[in-house]
């Protein structure tokens, strides 16, 4: 549901990265998400959500990839509900530092 | 989701589920088999051009395919191709009829990564069951589930095709399912292949459609339905969980045994031919460039729908039922919730309607004659 401040500050300190069992595949509105444990596929519908999703794990946190990608402040808040809900299924998970 | 349904009509970069069906040889005759299938055809693919296929999709980053037939276990080389997939990195789901799983093959499936498996079933009883699809193929389907459960395969699906006959055994698959630890699959009946001459007398009443709707709505997160429901969605307010479109050559193909490309597993038939795997530049010229997925990835005309409040609830529904009814594409389904395709059934002449092509049943057995000349 809502995002409160307080969970969107804690997921953009938090280290992020693409589940090892996921497969990206380009397509003309970002990118199909396939994972071969739950075998479940996921829409990726911007392709700028798809290019954060491929570098959060060549930063140390969502906040520090947002920023390496050019997203703009306003923009944050969608960026922090699309990968919490990648997250919640498994698309992404916590790295291991 | 609308804007994401619309970039699906458009069509994708690959398939999201790719059907192929590797032989067309099977041990069983069901009556509404949707590839007639019977006997092996002698130009399916060979195991190298097989993998070669495979090749093709993993460049494509296909993830995974689901395998059928005919009854793929059929094919001396099925561990070959599923192995070599998997190896891939492309995902195999494959549908059996279960003949061939036995407890050794049942472990050597188990020790399988990626690998999904689906058992035809279309009744909780040998009667229900084998009326449809044969003799002894109750217990069939029921000792290859019970190798897999006994070989730790873990939540296999069971596929049931809901008719006339079996929809009132939905909690009942349900159920079975459960006491399985399997996942029940329950799809919409075609009359595509053999169901051309069976569909008349299998498919869901009326009143039965409404019955599959609301069960689907209790039920529905639980059990796969292949999206293939959607002209239920006329139904009601609430759409069924799926993304409740027609997938043909937009996100969904088949190719066939002998590598003929089809927009969908359930129009085998020229006019939804696309091209041949062996044919210059194989799947992805097909997939990519062939006139008829570039035609059907063209906005869609409602034609006689378009008056019908519900179009875009049904999306005027299934291509392949039209087409094998005698009914115009851009008209309402035979299956129409609202009666429309009732109607539109009885101004097509009998006889009329296109019939299936690439018929591999097995030839009937004449009933023997006896002479009496003494």
């Amino acid at each position: 549901m809502m995002t409160t401040d307080a969970s969107t500050e804690s997921l953009l300190q938090q280290g992020l990265e693409l589940h090892p069992r996921v497969a990206l595949r380009p397509e003309p509105f970002g990118a199909l998400a396939y994972h071969y444990d739950t075998r479940r596929l996921v829409f990726l519908k911007h392709p700028d959500v798809v290019a954060v999703v491929r570098e959060l794990g060549s930063h140390p946190t969502v906040a520090a990839t947002l920023d390496a990608c050019g997203i703009s402040a306003q923009r944050r808040p969608a960026f922090v509900k699309a990968l919490t809900s990648l997250l919640e299924s498994n698309i992404l998970k916590e790295s291991v530092s | 989701m609308t804007l994401l349904v619309d970039q699906l009509k458009r069509g994708l970069d690959a398939p999201i589920c790719l059907t192929w069906e590797l032989t067309y040889a099977c041990n069983l005759a069901c009556v509404h088999c949707l590839s007639s299938s019977g006997q092996r055809d002698p130009a399916e693919l060979t195991t190298d051009e097989a993998k070669h296929v495979l090749d093709q999709l993993r460049d494509l980053q296909v993830f995974y395919i689901n395998l059928g037939g005919g009854e793929p276990m059929i094919r001396r080389d099925f561990f070959d191709i599923v192995e070599y997939s998997i190896a891939q990195g492309i995902g195999v789901k494959f549908s059996t009829n279960g003949a061939f799983i036995d407890a050794g093959k049942a472990r050597r499936l188990a020790t399988m990564d990626y690998l999904d498996i689906q058992i035809s079933l279309d009744g909780t009883d040998a009667i229900t069951n084998d009326a449809v699809r044969g003799d002894g193929s109750y217990a069939t389907a029921i000792r290859a589930m019970d190798h897999l459960r006994d070989a730790g395969f873990g939540p296999f699906k069971i596929s049931v095709v809901i008719t006339r006959h079996n929809v009132d055994q939905l909690d009942e698959f349900k159920a079975l399912a459960d006491s399985y630890g399997a996942q029940l699959r329950v799809t919409r009946l075609r009359p595509s292949g053999r169901g051309v001459d069976s569909w008349h007398d299998l498919h869901p009443t009326n009143a039965q459609q409404v019955q599959i709707y609301h069960w689907l709505l209790a039920h529905g997160d639980n059990v796969l339905t292949g999206d293939s429901f959607f002209h239920l969605n006329a139904l009601g307010e609430e759409p069924l969980p799926g993304l409740n479109l027609c997938g043909a050559g937009r996100v969904v193909c088949l190719i066939d045994p002998i590598g003929d490309v089809y927009a969908c597993p359930f129009v085998i038939h020229d006019e939804f031919k696309a091209g041949n795997l062996r044919d210059e530049g194989g799947f992805a010229e097909i997939w990519k460039h062939s006139e008829l997925f570039a035609e059907l990835r063209q906005p869609q005309s409602a034609g006689a729908c378009a008056s019908c409040g519900q179009f875009d609830a049904c999306q005027g529904g299934c291509m392949a039922a039209k087409f094998f009814t005698g009914l115009p594409l851009d008209g309402p389904d035979p299956e129409c919730v609202r009666g429309q395709g009732e109607l539109a059934l009885a101004g097509i002449a009998v006889g009329s309607a296109p019939r299936p092509m690439g018929d591999h049943s097995k030839p009937v057995r004449a009933t023997p004659v006896s002479f009496t000349r003494r």
